[in-house]
């Protein structure tokens, strides 16, 4: 995996939508995690060794003190969703972050999770 | 596999659910995931690669370029361990590959039909059919445009007797819960009846 950081890659390039892609380039594809727009992430730890890290896994950790979205995190951090999936993925193997997965792809929607949805929107 | 932990150092990891709100250019799907949504709607940006360009080609687009999408989405928190994000779908024809992923393992969708120009939403109603995906559809009326009746409007779109058509108006958040609570409706009610 590349922890190391490539020599000139901050400077690489300003544009905040090229540079991610320059970070996910160098990661393995198909790996173990299989992420969904909305899959629900989560910091898993408060020991976080930043230098082991790209900076954009640092600001994804700080975001993800409280459950976010995989599209949460891309519009907050301004990062396209298939490098955050990227990014993420590496944080879940790495154990610096958990995820779960959207209700539909665990499982049918149950008439108890359509009364529950039909009561939110309800109280809104 | 995606872990399945749903318990986090006592903090619960919700699972989330999502709800497409889709219609033609301008038909009021942003205002629609405003109104209802918790937070002011987010935007986040996919850009379209080259392979998925391919899916394009029909539609006349150059495939060596790469173009932005742009999706905005709102989120309804409806307890502890479920959350709810509604997504607005690009109208264009050449975003389809993105409703494909869009539309898997949603609730269902809404399809906004603007009163100015009615037939934009065909293309949403062809593909949610097609992908028998549970969907109501909401008559946006837009002042100074012609009215119609639900029946006018379920006529105009051939669609199935069933399916619910209600007017509405995006910019109202009781407007817009009301569309999303006809939509579970009739999701619940399609579980009922198995086909
Ligand atoms: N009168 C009236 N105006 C509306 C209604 N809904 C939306 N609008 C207005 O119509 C315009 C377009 O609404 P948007 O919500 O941006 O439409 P959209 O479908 O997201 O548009 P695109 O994303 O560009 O396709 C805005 O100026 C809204 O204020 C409605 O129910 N009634
Ligand atoms: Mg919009």
């Amino acid at each position: 995996m590349a922890d190391q950081q490539e020599p000139g890659l901050e400077g690489a390039a300003d544009d905040p939508l090229v540079r991610p892609y320059v970070i996910a380039q160098g990661r393995e594809r198909g790996n173990a995690v299989q992420l969904d727009m909305i899959s629900v992430v989560i910091a898993a730890r408060a020991d976080v060794d930043e230098m082991a890290l790209e900076p954009e896994q640092v600001r994804i950790l700080e975001l993800c003190g409280r459950p976010q979205s995989v599209a949460e995190v891309s519009a907050h951090l301004d990062i396209p969703v298939a490098v955050v999936k990227v990014l993420l993925g590496d944080l879940i193997s790495r154990g610096y972050a958990l995820a779960r997965a959207p209700y539909t792809q665990q499982s049918p929607v149950s008439r108890d999770i359509l009364q529950a949805v039909l009561d939110g929107i309800q109280r809104l | 596999m995606e872990s399945n932990v749903s318990e986090h150092g006592g903090q619960r990891i919700p699972s989330a659910i999502k709800i497409l709100i889709a219609g033609g250019f301008g038909a009021g799907k942003t205002t629609l995931v405003g109104s209802v949504s918790e937070i002011a709607p987010l935007s986040t940006e996919e850009v379209m690669t080259e392979a998925s360009m391919g899916v394009d080609d029909l539609a006349g687009v150059e495939a060596k370029t790469t173009t932005t999408v742009a999706l905005d989405f709102g989120r309804i928190t409806i307890n502890d361990d479920l959350v709810l994000y509604l997504f607005g779908t690009p109208g264009q024809k050449r975003f389809w590959f993105m409703w494909e992923e869009l539309a898997l393992g949603a609730l269902g969708a809404v399809v906004l039909a603007d009163t100015r120009r009615l037939d934009t939403c065909f293309p949403a109603v062809d593909f949610f059919e097609r992908h028998q995906l549970p969907f109501v559809v909401a008559v946006n009326c837009f002042d100074g445009a012609d009215r119609y009746t639900e029946d006018e409007v379920q006529q105009a779109l051939s669609l199935g007797a069933d399916v619910p058509v209600l007017l509405c108006d995006a910019r109202v958040r009781e407007s817009g819960k009301a569309v999303l609570e006809a939509l579970v409706r009739h999701v619940a009610d399609r579980m009922a009846t198995p086909v």
